[in-house]
């Protein structure tokens, strides 16, 4: 086409020290403001590591997706900024982390796991096959040591190739894509099951686990636009990352907000419409005192604003615009989990102080500083990818 | 070649989509505008290079979209709260949550739809079946291998020597004049008796074939759905008895089961003379009795016998149950009236059964006692 040169130029610059800086001091400041939360107000505090914890798992495996999406695909357009997934994907560990705290106060937080309500209760009673300690623990343990692994293999065939440039690791990829995705589907599911569903052990949602991954998605795509958006006007990757590549991420943050809003529908009509009070007890929870402004405010903040943020297509070409949207999108998405998590702990009305604002800080820092530490050390583009050309080439 | 027909376009042919992009860029940068690409394949940022402002379709898409809204939840808001209002799963009349799917298709139909048919008429002329490049060698070159632009007569700037050279300079091979073929277009017009007559036709014949398909065809023993079964229908003829009539009436002193013929008829005092209740006022009886009051007797006489009902006013006044008559009137005159009905109460014989007639009668004893309890019955 229109672009003659075949060079790829890409030149690794020296990634400023002053990212991992910032992330640092903020991962610093929420986690000085977690531990004081923890010994002020423990349970409270639990309930908002769990949203954090949620937050960072939906960057981790969100991106880990995207990767895997891609070369399922066959995708070129993604192909250039690939490795910032890559990096974000990275993300899994530091959240694995904090669900360590988790499992240390699971019976304070778990209204299951508690002995004396187990023989009470013969719902949970039933449920215990499934909800008990020891498996909780053994399926978080292995479901994110499986995510590891993934990331260990994907990008590290990833980053050998940029030495390399062996054709056959993108073949290799591919299969290890096609692996993943079930694993994926059961891991994420069980996730949102394990650490969210499970606050209510008596609720029951078909689709919670699918609600889950949509926020996620759009979590990964968010913070992947603002990133591979910020980077490209700082020159850190490849030349020629243009507006149709703004565009194809803008489309896909605008897909899934309707994908979201679809799938979040799906579930309130259903339990709505067949008023079963073993189902309709949850949005009942959710739609009385203030949490109605809350769930109200969720349609209105995860739906309306990033649609019409987005639904003409300058807009998604349009770099600030899109940065906004993103910012939005990743807010939205603690609003999201604060929805979904809080009204357990606090059935009278909805809750917020400086704890609900620490936690995110902590996650938002975790994510700056682990985005920061590898992008010194780890190329931005992957500059071997045999797809990476044809990537740059893209054109709507 | 053909000096008296008017002239439509210049075509070029180009063999690598990198210099049909060159091209475009360098025809839309000379300021032509009347002016179209024709590739095999659809190319990424071909419209950049011929720089095409976004399209118009879009803001029909949305006016028809939003149409399709506002038609789905007016429609369904007269229909369940206006025109025939009715509870369903009890839920309000206007239950939005229920409406959204139906007013989200609807939307998606009518903008969709809309969108094609606003396509085909006004982007492409629909009622208009010809265009002066079908049937040229330019249209199958570009069909198979070839890059193709045409340049229009109709744009500004046209002028025949400049944009040959112009297409010459750009590497163009084959360039072509194209023009309006006249008698072509004249002999295949659309409104003409012989077409419209044929249209016709056809849809006569796809009717026929449709109905034959849809009613008999499908119908064909044995798939016949069961709607043809080897049995004497109601209403319908037979050829098994003398009078041709499928439905038989019942031999001559049948009795159906569980029935007794009442003796009592018109005579009342008899009734109450012979009759008396079977049944014990206990807990089990009175409840049935209540049950059964409250379906049958209530919407005239009111919850409690009080004549109160809100049928009180459309009719002459239903009685009250506790005047001194019928305090005073034996379990039998209650029955006799209940089973053979009294002025404009009807008989209730074929709905209540006998049992629950005497268990009716001691609940209404119930409510009796109740409004006019005696000194005794509080101890």
């Amino acid at each position: 086409m229109s672009n003659t040169e075949n060079q790829i130029i890409y030149e690794k610059k020296p990634f400023p020290t002053k990212v991992a800086s910032i992330g640092g001091i903020l991962t610093a400041l929420g986690l000085l403001l977690g531990v004081i939360a923890y010994f002020v107000e423990p349970l409270r505090a639990s309930y908002n590591l769990i949203i954090a914890f949620m937050f960072l798992s939906s960057i981790g495996f969100g991106s880990l997706f995207i990767i895997a999406l891609e070369y399922l695909a066959g995708a070129v357009w993604s192909t250039p900024f690939r490795r910032i997934a890559e990096i974000f994907a990275l993300v899994l560990f530091a959240a694995f982390i904090l669900a360590i705290p988790g499992f240390f106060n699971l019976q304070r937080i778990f209204h299951w796991s508690n002995p004396e309500v187990l023989a009470k209760d013969a719902i949970i009673k039933a449920k215990s096959p499934y909800l008990n300690t020891n498996f909780f623990i053994i399926r978080t343990v292995v479901i994110f040591l499986i995510g590891m692994l993934f990331y260990k293999l994907l990008t590290g065939n990833s980053s050998k190739q940029d030495k390399s440039g062996d054709q056959a690791l993108t073949k290799k990829n591919l299969r290890i894509s096609a692996i993943f995705m079930p694993v994926f589907a059961i891991s994420i599911t069980m996730l949102a099951i394990d650490w969210m569903m499970s606050l209510e052990p008596h609720w029951f949602s078909t689709i919670f686990g699918v609600y889950y991954f949509a926020g996620s998605f759009l979590a990964a795509l968010a913070v992947l636009t603002f990133a591979v958006i910020k980077l490209n006007e700082n020159g850190y990757l490849v030349k020629g990352i243009t507006k149709d590549h703004y565009y194809s991420l803008g489309a896909l943050m605008f897909g899934f907000t309707n994908f979201w809003a679809y799938i979040a529908f799906s579930q309130f009509l259903l339990i709505w419409y067949a008023n079963l009070p073993e189902e309709t007890f949850w949005f009942i929870t959710r739609s009385e005192g203030s949490w109605k402004f809350v769930s109200l405010g969720i349609i209105l903040v995860r739906f309306i604003i990033p649609y019409i943020l987005l639904i003409t297509q300058p807009s998604k070409m349009d770099a600030k615009r899109l940065k906004l949207a993103a910012l939005w999108i990743l807010g939205s998405h603690f609003y999201d989990l604060y929805w979904l998590i809080m009204p357990t702990y606090s059935k009278s009305g909805c809750l917020i102080g400086w704890m609900e604002f620490a936690f995110p800080i902590l996650a938002i820092g975790i994510v700056i500083l682990v985005f920061g530490l590898a992008a010194r050390k780890k190329n931005l583009v992957a500059v071997g990818d045999p797809k990476l050309k044809r990537g740059i080439d893209f054109r709507l | 070649m053909m000096e008296n027909k008017k002239l439509f376009g210049v075509t070029g042919l180009f063999d690598s989509p990198d210099a049909i992009i060159h091209a475009a860029e360098k025809i839309s940068s000379d300021g032509y505008k009347q002016y179209d690409i024709n590739t095999p394949y659809p190319m990424h940022g071909m419209s950049n290079a011929m720089k095409l402002k976004p399209s118009k379709l879009g803001y029909f898409a949305l006016a028809l979209g939003l149409s399709g809204t506002a038609i789905a939840f007016l429609f369904m808001a007269w229909v369940t709260n206006f025109d025939y209002k009715i509870v369903i799963g009890g839920k309000p009349y206007i239950s939005f949550p229920a409406f959204v799917p139906i007013i989200f298709e609807v939307t998606v139909l009518l903008a969709s739809v809309g969108t094609v048919v606003t396509m085909l008429l006004l982007f492409f002329r629909l009622p208009n079946n010809s265009h002066p490049l079908h049937d040229t060698n330019y249209m199958k070159s570009v069909s198979v291998d070839k890059f193709g632009v045409i340049i229009e007569a109709s744009d500004k700037n046209f002028d025949l020597g400049k944009v040959k050279s112009l297409l010459t300079e750009l590497g163009a091979m084959d360039i072509s004049e194209i023009y309006y073929a006249d008698e072509y277009t004249s002999k295949y017009k659309v409104y003409t008796p012989k077409f419209l007559g044929f249209l016709a036709v056809t849809a006569v014949f796809i009717c026929a074939i449709t109905y034959y398909t849809l009613n008999i065809l499908l119908y064909q023993q044995p798939f016949s759905w069961m709607m043809n079964q080897a049995k004497g229908k109601v209403q319908s003829a037979s050829v098994m008895f003398n009078d041709n009539k499928a439905m038989r009436n019942p031999v001559e002193g049948t009795v159906a089961q569980d029935y007794i013929p009442y003796p009592f008829k018109d005579k009342p005092e008899e009734a109450m003379a012979s009759l008396s209740n079977p049944l014990l006022p206990d807990k089990a009886t009175l409840e049935l009795g209540k049950q059964r009051f409250l379906t049958y007797c209530s919407p005239c006489h009111g919850n409690f016998a009080e004549g109160d009902s809100r049928m009180n006013g459309q009719f002459p006044v239903p009685p009250s149950l506790h005047t001194d008559k019928v305090r005073n009137w034996p379990d039998g005159r209650i029955y006799h009236i209940i089973t053979e009905g009294q002025n404009l109460m009807p008989s209730y014989s074929s709905q209540i059964l006998r049992n629950d007639r005497w268990a009716i009668i001691l609940y209404i004893r119930a409510l009796q006692r109740a409004l006019n309890a005696k000194e005794e019955d509080l101890k």
